[in-house]
């Protein structure tokens, strides 16, 4: 067994298992915290709050302009960074084909152009994400371990990825065997600590936002606040 | 924008306990606070930041330590260690430390002084948390250990004793009488044993705002409503919502919603105060452990029912005019348009602010700040924002609908020196009745 055997097989099923179990254990252990129900009367006229969660999941998608140039820009540096992974993941072959592999499910590759252009533009948003962070007195003054942690995290399947690549998909696609193991194997393992790391840090908020938001929105719609 | 800090970093105590007892108080009572909405906001910051952009204390001073999730650095760290999904490893690898006394008394100026509680922050935030809650829930830790400032400590051991920051209830119908005789005579019930409206007031228009009680007196008695003060429940402000006390809020809750079964009222009508506003509006059935048998409305509702019914009508004033929109009322309370339909039916032509409605800044003063002397200098420059954008809307009335506001804006006026002064909703309307 060489690092790429190991990477695909024992590594990724316990990367895979910790995911899925610790994802499950810290939600489990955030719904099921007390509950407080709100027993004033809703204000006359307003919607259910099934509906008002809603309306401030997606309230929450664009900053408002009341607050200034600044949170649009992280805004849309984020959302650069956030659908540029997307894209590299679920839009590139050979990713698809080891989706495939693990689950049998599969469907059509962008081009190799735009999981290029994307991966440009996600390691430029998350280089100046950094930057803000290291820069900024406000983001200095709350990071904290764990927004260190992710970004490099983060960051290193995306470089690791952006260094195995040396010809088009439809060429790796049409070998039977993978000729750079290492690098490879590399690549593998930090996805898989992405995975593993994914239930300890700020990574859950790819559950979480939308509780977090539909809880607020829940609160203001009962008043009768219009978000 | 100024960068330099706008008030040192001081802290008061209250009682005996020693720093380890405090800290262990605090702890106690942070637990006790998280439910599942508190944790859901706990575990989602991804510290964006994008709060600062919101809090006028960060926005007036430039200071990183007023980004408001920051105030709540003690309260995330009580929270990760002692009830997070992932407490137990973090407490085994001392992955978080626990907070000192040291951290709890530098703390207190974040969450008492340069807080409101506004909420606007709560807007910004892109994962919906809603950092004002959690802030006042913070407070309830730290009122248990006995770190709050004094000043607030001092109106606290007031309300606990009176039942209200004022005057003790017995005193109460001379006060009334006093305010009838001040006010040419405007008849002012009190302790009747039947009435359908309970009305209840803030401190200040106890003492030297008596002017508001009248003008809710005058209006009530054309509109022809059978109404009652009481001395068992008639302080509607709160104090302990706002210091974090939960045994005086409940306390002072309970004497409202009790007197008011006690006479038979459908209603209590609260002052125009938005802290009462949120403590017996949003919160009194939480402590009444159930509906309440009663309608609990603010004096800007009732205005614009009493219009909208017909049962007063108000001379036109003509005339330009803003609005301030009370962060309690408006943004966590959504009154928005029911000040605005008062305003229209007084016929004035509004012009907003920069900022109005639920993304209004805050006067300031909210969340007791108003009377932390120890955060006058912040409050000033939060003032200066206030001051600001009313100027550019060049209007001829300045218009507010919270008497915390009034109070906190007029400090403010006379400390710059400024020509405007804001104008009551309520005063409006009962000086221009038709």
């Amino acid at each position: 067994m060489d690092l790429l055997d190991f990477a695909r097989g024992p590594a990724l099923a316990v990367a895979l298992i910790i995911f899925v179990l610790g994802t499950a254990w810290r939600l489990w252990g955030v719904l099921s915290r007390p509950r407080m129900p709100d027993l004033s009367p809703a204000r006359e006229g307003v919607p259910s709050n099934l509906a008002g969660a809603w309306r401030n999941i997606l309230r929450c998608m664009w900053p408002r302009k009341e607050f200034g140039p600044g949170p649009l820009v992280a805004t849309v540096n984020g959302y650069v960074f956030h659908i540029g992974l997307a894209l590299i993941f679920f839009g590139y072959g050979p990713h698809i084909a080891f989706i495939h592999r693990l689950t049998g499910l599969s469907w059509p590759a962008l081009p190799d152009m735009v999981m290029y252009v994307a991966a440009g533009a996600t390691i430029i948003a998350m280089l100046l994400a950094l930057v803000v962070r290291l820069s900024d007195p406000v983001r200095k003054k709350i990071s904290i371990a764990d927004d260190w942690i992710t970004w490099t995290i983060t960051f290193l399947p995306v470089i690791t990825g952006m260094a195995v690549i040396t010809e088009s998909s439809a060429i790796v696609l049409a070998r039977d065997h993978v000729i750079y193991r290492g690098p490879l194997a590399v690549h593998l393992l930090t996805l898989e600590l992405l995975l593993i790391w994914f239930p300890f840090g700020k990574l859950m908020h790819a559950f979480l936002f939308a509780f977090s938001r539909g809880a607020t929105g829940i609160r203001f719609n009962h008043r009768g606040v219009k978000l | 924008m100024s960068t330099a800090t706008s008030t040192k970093a001081a802290f008061d105590q209250q009682g005996t306990l020693s720093g380890e007892e405090r800290v262990d108080a605090a702890m106690k009572s942070f637990v006790s606070d998280f439910g599942v909405t508190v944790s859901l906001h706990m575990e989602s910051c991804v510290r964006c930041g994008l709060c600062a952009n919101a809090c006028h204390f960060y926005l007036s001073t430039g200071d990183a330590k007023y980004t408001p999730i920051h105030k709540l650095e003690p309260f995330r760290r009580a929270y990760l260690r002692e009830a997070s999904p992932l407490a137990p490893l973090i407490r085994a690898l001392g992955i978080v430390r626990k907070p000192t006394i040291e951290d709890l008394q530098q703390w207190q100026e974040l969450v008492y002084d340069s807080c409101n509680m506004c909420g606007r922050c709560t807007l910004a935030c892109p994962m919906g948390i809603d950092i004002a809650e959690l802030v006042r829930d913070a407070r309830h830790g730290m009122f248990k250990a006995g770190l709050m400032p004094e000043r607030m400590a001092l109106m606290d051991r007031t309300a606990r004793e009176w039942g209200s920051t004022a005057t003790p209830g017995e005193d109460l119908p001379d006060i009334l009488a006093e305010v009838s005789a001040e006010h040419g005579g405007v008849s002012i019930p009190c302790n009747l044993e039947h009435a359908d409206v309970l009305v209840t007031a803030a401190p200040a228009e106890l003492g030297e705002h008596t002017k508001a009680l009248a003008d809710a007196a005058k209006i009530l008695n054309r509109a022809g409503v059978k109404w009652t003060m009481h001395q068992s429940g008639f302080d509607a402000s709160n104090i302990g919502f706002n210091n974090g006390d939960l045994e005086l809020q409940e306390r002072l809750t309970r004497a409202l919603v009790d007197t008011a079964v006690k006479i038979g009222a459908k209603t209590v009508l609260l002052p125009e105060c938005g802290h009462a506003y949120g403590a017996a509006r949003w919160e009194a059935a939480k402590w009444y452990g159930e509906a309440l048998p009663v309608r609990v409305i603010h004096m800007t509702e009732f205005l614009d029912e009493m219009i909208a019914a017909g049962q007063i009508r108000v001379n036109k004033i003509g005339e330009t005019a803003t609005f301030h929109d009370p962060c309690q009322i408006v943004r966590r309370g959504g009154l928005e348009a029911a000040a605005r339909r008062v305003l229209a039916a007084l016929g004035f032509d509004l012009i907003e602010l920069e900022n109005h409605g639920v993304t209004g800044f805050c006067c300031g003063g909210g969340g007791g700040v108003v009377s932390n002397q120890r955060a006058t200098p912040l409050r000033r420059k939060v003032f200066e924002m206030k001051q600001q954008q009313v100027d550019a809307t060049g209007a001829k009335h300045f218009v507010t609908s919270c008497g915390q506001c009034s109070i906190t804006l007029e400090q403010g006026a006379k400390q710059t020196k400024w020509d405007k002064s804001p104008e009551s909703l309520l005063a409006l309307v009962a000086d221009n009745l038709a």
